[in-house]
């Protein structure tokens, strides 16, 4: 008899078919939340808020309430959605241009207020969906279909550091920068998500984990390339770790 | 019967959705409705509801759509150009069939206009209050009882169609006092209940079959957009018939009709009597939901006899009008009385512009 070590976890649809591209991290940080919400005894008690862009791709996988956000209003939904449902696991599910820039406000107020709830940020550093465009996380130099030059300071601004920006805020309870792209710090963030939805079980706030991630297609690199890529340049620019656990 | 309370408008609104069951209220401070949220903000707290003053009229509307989501008996108000900011949610609300009531307090416009009331906002509110071609209830006031009348329905509505419903007013409706009689409230248990009774509400799948998603069309993965809009089409027809609602005054006899929504509608009734006493035999129609419109209070008229219809409202250009020409279709004349900027629009207009009928 073979024993079976390792399956789809529960939360995600049986027979799911991906939208995520070839090596997308979405899949990745998809699967640790529903095997941390598992685990958690919570998939049945959870409903996520989901933005605009890639992210809303997880409406394919999640096997739970959803209810769909206008491009950036995550935060503003989920803020008034948890405050009339607050026995109900509530987090969004945001890419860097919904959650960094169109949604700057909404994150940063809700956060300023201390809502009970998780938001998981997934910082690909471009607008994925749309087929490449600069976010506010794209690092400086980086050519994409809006910077054909490459990002320029002096026109476009530098990268945002969306855990640093939170942190200077007094109500958040837990910030933390995690990333998929290898086994060891998949642990780490694995780890981290389920620190984020015991802080909101216990009422004790605003949590948020971004995860560093990759955009193979717009990046124009392999999986395997854009991995490489996380480890020796994007991590530079956005350090990992714990920002804040109260 | 009920004891009398004398109000102010936006007050009176206010009070009327809690006692609705109105639990949960957004807002975003935009002068003359500031009186809304702040309310609110007082009373929210006695009846275990939430208040949330949003970072902006666009963030507090998203509330508005969550709270619903949720279940809950849900509301926003603005002004004009805050209702803009509003018009993403409330497409979406459209959408993903997610009851909410908007009420917009209308000052000037465009743009940011003057904080004085205006009926500028017309067109935004009947034919299209966001992307997607979607159609809104949309109820407007004459006075104050009428306000608390209308916001009682409009909850009624927005959870019967499970669509976002407009209360129209404008800044004199929500400023001014007048007695009104308030509704009883609903109890904590009827209030339960009517949320109990949304099933399609999200709180987790805890053992249900199927989990419930609260989209718009295009990523709902189980109706297709056409699907999606073609029932939804249907049910915008259906209000046609259903739906319809207007005050008919003394147009029996009438040589010259004065047609007119909310507080425009209450100055054409008074000119009605002052007509009549100098010899023209004057009526009035007086649309209480501007959409849909009431076509047939106007086909019912013996428009070929008339000697024309006068037009009235706080909007240059006139908007509404073109909603009566549209069903008159040049079988009657039609002159407008108009008013913008702020100043209400004096009777005598209306006056003047029945008494050039009659030449």
């Amino acid at each position: 008899m073979m024993e079976k070590v390792y399956s789809r976890p529960a939360g995600i649809f049986e027979g799911a078919v991906t939208g995520f591209c070839p090596g997308c991290m979405h899949s990745s940080v998809c699967k640790i939340i529903c095997e941390v919400l598992d685990e958690l005894g919570q998939l049945d008690n959870a409903c996520y808020v989901q933005g605009v862009g890639c992210c809303g791709l997880a409406v394919t996988y999640f096997d739970m309430d959803t209810v769909a956000a206008p491009h950036g209003r995550a935060c503003a939904i989920a803020s008034s959605f948890k405050r009339c449902s607050p026995e109900t696991l509530v987090f969004t599910y945001q890419g860097d241009g919904d959650l960094a820039a169109i949604g700057l406000a909404e994150t940063m107020s809700a956060a300023n207020r201390g809502e009970n709830f998780t938001v998981i940020f997934v910082n690909n550093g471009i607008y994925g969906m749309t087929g490449g465009q600069m976010a506010p996380t794209t690092l400086l130099g980086a050519k994409t279909t809006t910077t054909p030059f490459g990002r320029d300071e002096r026109e476009h601004g530098a990268p945002m550091h969306m855990c640093e920006l939170l942190n200077q805020l007094d109500a958040p309870a837990y910030i933390a920068r995690v990333t998929a792209a290898d086994v060891p710090n998949a642990k780490k963030a694995r780890a981290a998500v389920k620190k984020a939805f015991q802080y909101q079980l216990e009422g004790k706030g605003f949590s948020f984990v971004e995860f560093v991630s990759n955009c193979p297609t717009n990046w124009g690199m392999s999986p395997l390339e854009s991995l490489d890529h996380v480890h020796n340049v994007i991590l530079k620019e956005f350090p990992l770790g714990e920002f804040r656990a109260k | 019967m009920a004891e009398k309370i004398f109000m102010k408008g936006c007050e009176a609104v206010a009070e009327t959705a809690v006692r609705a069951g109105c639990r949960f209220f957004a807002g975003y401070p935009i002068t003359p409705q500031n009186d809304v949220p702040e309310y609110f903000a007082r009373r929210m707290p006695e009846v275990n509801g939430v208040f949330i003053q949003g970072e902006s009229e666009v963030a507090s509307s998203n509330m508005a759509y969550g709270a619903a989501a949720a279940g809950v008996r849900s509301m926003t108000s603005s002004s004009s150009c805050g209702i803009s900011l509003k018009s993403e949610a409330i497409s979406w609300m459209a959408g993903a069939n997610l009851p909410v009531v908007i009420a917009n307090f209308q000052r000037g416009g465009p743009g940011i206009g003057t904080i004085q009331p205006a009926q500028q906002d017309y067109l935004q509110a009947t034919h299209a209050s966001g992307n997607g071609g979607f159609r809104m209830l949309v109820l407007s006031p004459m006075n104050l009882q009428e306000a608390v009348d209308m916001t009682w329905q409009a909850f009624e509505l927005a959870d019967k169609y499970s669509k976002p419903v407009m209360l129209l007013m404008d800044g004199f409706t929500g400023t001014m006092m007048e007695p009104v009689e308030l509704p009883e409230p609903l109890s904590e248990e009827e209030v339960a209940a009517i949320r109990a009774s949304k099933t399609w509400a999200a709180r987790g799948k805890h053992g249900g079959p199927q989990h419930k998603v609260m989209c718009g069309p295009g990523l709902d993965t189980r109706i297709s957009q056409e699907q999606m809009n073609e029932r939804d089409a249907e049910l915008y027809e259906s209000w046609k018939t259903t739906e319809v609602e207007y005050e008919d005054y003394m147009t029996g006899d009438a040589e010259i009709v004065l047609t007119a929504y909310g507080i425009t509608g209450r100055i054409a009734k008074s000119a009605v009597k002052l007509l009549r006493a100098e010899g023209i035999r004057a009526g009035l129609i007086r649309p209480k939901k501007v959409y849909p419109f009431p076509d047939a209070a106007y086909e019912k008229l013996p428009l070929e006899k008339l000697r024309g219809i006068v037009s009235a409202e706080m909007s240059i250009p006139a908007q509404f009008a073109e909603d009566v020409e549209r069903v008159v279709h040049g079988r009657t004349r039609i002159v407008t009385a108009l008013s913008s900027g702020g100043e209400v629009l004096d009777r005598a207009a209306i006056l003047d512009a029945a008494r050039s009928l009659m030449k």
